[in-house]
């Protein structure tokens, strides 16, 4: 019998997979990305979970989902809206009823449809109706009977069998996309090789929900999505938390030294530090303090003794780490604090993210404590960036702050890999050992950086600390004295100017409106700026990854537009910095503090209002 | 028998160009010598100690010394001090620390610096007030104390030293006074020598702001009464005429008089510093007079795996186990896929 249904052919789609937080989104969610991934798809994800672990079962509050933007062409955000929700209950409709594509799929599991559940996600009777979803393509599949059907002869306990309920599903999904099962069966395989049987039921479901789908015939449009055309290499999923941790890695082979973290653990900065406790293969030193001050002050005292010293957080750990911060700066040794933002102040949204900590970045320390910060822009790029940072941090014998988002540590790219041959050497200015007495605070005329001298070294014996010294390392309270070291220690930040890039423009160059924005917001607002470009308008973008010091063609930019436009996920902190730094400029602002991501739409209804307007 | 080691160093071999700024009296000063006597006994080439301090009187020790120093921010010396000796187990780490900078804003990571048995040697100046600030009470300031913060006694409970190090699963406990510059500068020598964190606690005094506060117990006309200098395997015996002693009575200690009751050398108890259960050494860090003499010289030296040298096995053995030598490797692991 020949297939009845239509393939689409399409060149981007969105799949969203929620649930109660105890459904397996995440896994389904990753699981469908390796494969997509594979099949030589873009793709971006990102995962989008509760704060509680786990939430009273079937409430909004305890949704989690995962979601999944995959296509034949450059992908840069995990999408706005989804082609196709898949539901586990009542309340991940309720979760995500307006962010389903007009005429999208939904897939859900009928048998968790029951009159609790719906009552518990806030309906009345039926989810699909009240939100106005009856002219979409609708999947009522009875999951959980289908899979209670599928594994009777297991002799599984019920608990068990209905786990295997989110494998149903994607196996419906993988159905849906033309999809092979085999690296999922391979997963399985080799995550339950001592529980052949465990393995063999979640073999089992998948397989039951693809020939379901099959055999339903309902699932039209079938979408087709070929593999992408991207760059030859050899290529691997990475989120950003990940990335993060392996350009320290990288930087530390780079540079011949040893790297430690001290780290207390915090949402969503966790990452770094558990990856790189797991990398003791390559000589981590992983410190799990007592406390952030403690993290970045064993990072700090491990700094001091000749290690690449990197420390992990997120904005409420930052707050803690400030004092620190300083030490670092007046002490001059190389250090890199990574801020993953999330929503704040206080505990805030702990789960979710935001780029409302660039101004305590930049300016939450007493006295003149200028450090360099750095902004990574998508997951992949995080080892970039961390790489950049930790470059920075030894070769110029400066703190550097490194900011990521909770967008980017979670969120998964293909990443093609680079080689090790083809990074550049790192090189620490250790102190020459022939010249005694040792001066810490002797600089080198171009960086205006002062050399490090490891303890263990004979004849470089010398005394550092938070008290203001002169040059040969004496405290001084000379008023003139302090001046010249205020004034030394940011001309060094700002001389690291000379290193980095100029600044990229994303279209003409010149023309009615400058997109400008900084961080992760970068893959939102290069979809938007080139679906904008697409559609004729006379729209550019500048993303920044430097923020301090800013690179050195941003007067030459901006003066080109006759409108820019400062786009991010705050009240206007980056607005204000520009304000301030290039203070001929007028500047337009985009902003959004809910804790999620910009939406591609937002932003280019926003610049067309503007361009409108003109 | 222990390792013989004859010392290139002389005491003055550790002074520092810098002028030494403490106040005049101040028993900070004793402390540096006795500090400089026991490295120059000890022989460690100079470049490889590193003294670490917070914030406070004590904690300006680090500029007097010749050799590697970190002055740092208020309550981090024990952290800074953990991640030298984790990133460099070859140094000989010092921690210099106050009652203020330890036990009150460095608290935390005093007791975990001595959970974790990194080997690092922290003393602690214990001069029960704030100096550097000038004059209000120390969380080891006695109940009742009147200074600038409490004008009318405290009303808090103060902290003994030995009593957390313990609580905190301390294994080197030792106590000194300042101006005992013999006794003081072999305890700093076995501090050093034992693996594992030492924590000596120096009654120090401070002339201004609380001058006088151990006399009661260290004054020359009374020490050797209301003192006791314990030393390992030896009856706990004390006094002027060496006539007074400490026996247990039921599950207490008890000051006996030789002589009184029958009462001999023998029926005294035999310090055992290397004893694992810390019950008798707790009630001997405890001791405090008039009811006792108050306990000198090593409490508490139990040796047990540092964390350093843990942290070292356990990366020679993945590195050993694991087919991930280089970043390269790293980098191909795991689900990868080519695009040609």
């Amino acid at each position: 019998m020949s297939k009845k249904t239509h393939v689409i052919e399409r060149e981007k789609v969105v799949i969203r997979f929620s649930g109660d937080s105890g459904d397996g989104m995440q896994l389904t969610g990753m699981l469908f990305s390796d494969t997509a991934a594979l099949f030589g798809n873009d793709l971006s994800t990102f995962p989008d979970y509760p704060a509680e672990i786990r939430a009273p079962q079937g409430t909004v509050g305890g949704v989690s989902g995962f979601q999944v933007h995959f296509g034949h062409s450059e992908i840069n955000t995990p999408g706005d809206f989804s082609d196709v929700l898949v539901a586990m209950n009542p309340a991940a409709i309720k979760a995500n009823a307006k962010w389903i594509k007009p005429g999208g799929t939904v897939i859900y599991d009928e048998g968790n449809f029951t009159e609790k559940n719906i009552e518990k996600a806030g309906y009345l009777k039926d989810p699909i109706k009240e939100e106005k979803l009856e002219d979409y393509n609708i999947i009522a599949a009875p999951i959980s009977s289908m899979v209670k059907e599928a594994l009777k002869d297991f002799g599984l306990d019920p608990k068990s069998v209905l786990r295997t309920k989110n494998m149903f599903a994607l196996g419906m999904v993988y159905w849906l996309f033309d999809r092979d099962l085999k690296y999922t069966e391979d997963y399985f395989d080799k995550k339950f090789n001592n529980k052949p049987g465990i393995a063999e039921a979640n073999k089992v479901a998948l397989r039951a929900g693809y020939y379901y789908a099959e055999t339903i015939e309902a699932l039209t449009p079938v979408y087709k999505i070929l593999p992408a055309e991207i760059a030859k290499g050899t290529y691997r999923n990475i989120n950003g938390n990940t990335a993060t941790a392996w350009g320290f890695l990288a930087a530390a082979e780079k540079a011949g030294l040893e790297l430690f973290i001290g780290s207390y653990p915090i949402t969503p900065a966790t990452g770094i530090l558990e990856e790189l406790a797991a990398r003791k293969d390559l000589g981590v030193k992983s410190f799990q303090a007592e406390d952030e001050i403690a993290g970045i002050c064993t990072s700090l005292g491990a700094s001091f003794a000749g290690n690449l010293a990197v420390t992990s957080t997120s904005g409420p750990g930052l707050a803690l780490k400030s004092e620190a911060i300083g030490l670092a700066v007046m002490a001059e040794l190389p250090i890199v604090i990574v801020d993953v933002q999330r929503g704040g102040p206080s505990t805030g949204l702990p789960t979710k993210t935001e780029q409302a900590d660039l101004m305590q970045a930049l300016y939450g320390r007493n006295g003149e404590c200028p450090v360099v910060v750095i902004a990574s822009s998508s997951p992949s790029d995080c080892f970039h960036f961390a790489f950049e940072a930790a470059r920075i941090a030894v070769e110029h014998m400066t703190p550097v702050l490194l900011l990521s988002d909770s967008y980017l540590a979670n969120g998964t790219e293909p990443w093609r890999i680079p080689k090790m041959e083809d990074l550049p050497k790192i090189n620490p200015p250790f102190a020459d050992k022939t010249k005694v007495p040792f001066l810490p605070y002797k600089r080198d005329a171009e960086k205006l950086a002062r050399s490090w001298a490891i303890p263990g070294t004979p004849g470089l014996e010398h005394r550092i600390g938070g008290l203001e010294k002169t040059d040969k390392g004496t405290v001084s309270y000379v008023p003139e004295n302090h001046e010249l070291m205020v004034n030394l220690r940011a001309e060094k930040v700002e001389k690291v100017v000379n290193e980095i890039p100029d600044l990229k423009v994303f279209g003409s160059g010149s023309g009615n409106l400058l997109v400008v924005g900084w961080g992760g917001s970068y893959g939102y607002l290069l979809t938007a700026v080139r679906e904008l470009q697409a559609d004729g308008y006379d729209v550019s973008l500048v993303n920044f990854n430097f923020i301090n010091p800013l690179p050195k063609n941003v007067r030459d930019i901006f003066k080109k537009f006759k409108k820019i436009v400062v786009c991010e996920l705050n009240l206007g902190q980056f607005a204000n910095y520009l304000r301030m730094k290039h203070q001929e400029f007028t500047y337009d602002q985009i902003n959004k503090v809910q804790g999620i991501p910009f939406t591609i739409n937002d932003i280019k209804e926003k610049c067309i209002k503007m361009l409108e307007g003109m | 028998m222990a390792e013989e080691i004859v010392s290139k160093y002389t005491a003055k071999d550790f002074k520092s160009d810098q002028e030494v700024r403490w106040c005049p009296g101040c028993g900070d000063h004793a402390i540096l010598s006795s500090v400089q006597r026991a490295l120059a006994e000890l022989g460690i080439p100079k470049e490889k100690i590193a003294f670490i301090s917070g914030i406070g009187c004590s904690s300006r020790f680090p500029y007097y010394m010749d050799t590697y120093g970190f002055h740092s921010i208020h309550g981090r010396a024990s952290a800074i001090a953990t991640g030298v000796k984790t990133a460099n187990p070859e140094l000989s780490v010092w921690q210099i620390t106050g009652d203020g900078d330890a036990l009150a804003i460095g608290g935390n990571h005093f007791i975990h610096a001595i959970r974790r048995n990194i080997d690092i040697n922290i003393i602690l100046f214990n001069n029960e007030i704030y100096g550097l600030t000038k004059g209000q009470y120390s969380p080891t300031s006695q109940k009742g104390l009147i200074t600038k913060t409490s004008p009318y006694g405290t009303v808090e409970e103060p902290f003994s030293v030995g009593e957390l190090v313990i609580g905190a699963k301390g294994k080197f406990f030792a106590r000194t006074v300042d101006t005992n510059i013999s006794l003081s500068t072999q305890i700093y020598t076995e501090a050093a020598k034992h693996n594992g964190t030492s924590v000596v606690e120096v009654l120090q005094n401070c002339v201004i702001f609380n001058d006088g506060i151990h006399d009661t117990v260290v004054a020359k006309e009374v020490r050797d009464d209301r003192t006791i200098v314990l030393k390992h395997g030896q009856p706990m015996i004390f006094g002027k005429d060496n006539d007074k002693g400490l026996i247990l009575e039921g599950l207490k200690l008890k000051v006996v008089k030789l002589g009184e009751n029958g009462i001999t050398e023998k029926n005294l108890i035999i310090h055992d510093a290397q004893e694992s259960n810390p019950g008798i050494q707790y009630m001997l860090a405890n001791m405090r007079y008039p009811e006792y003499p108050v306990a000198l010289g090593v409490i508490r030296a139990v040796p047990g795996l540092t964390y350093d040298k843990s942290v070292q096995e356990q990366l020679k053995e993945i590195k050993n186990k694991s087919k991930i030598k280089c970043m390269d490797d790293l980098l191909m692991s795991g689900s990868t896929w080519k695009v040609e």
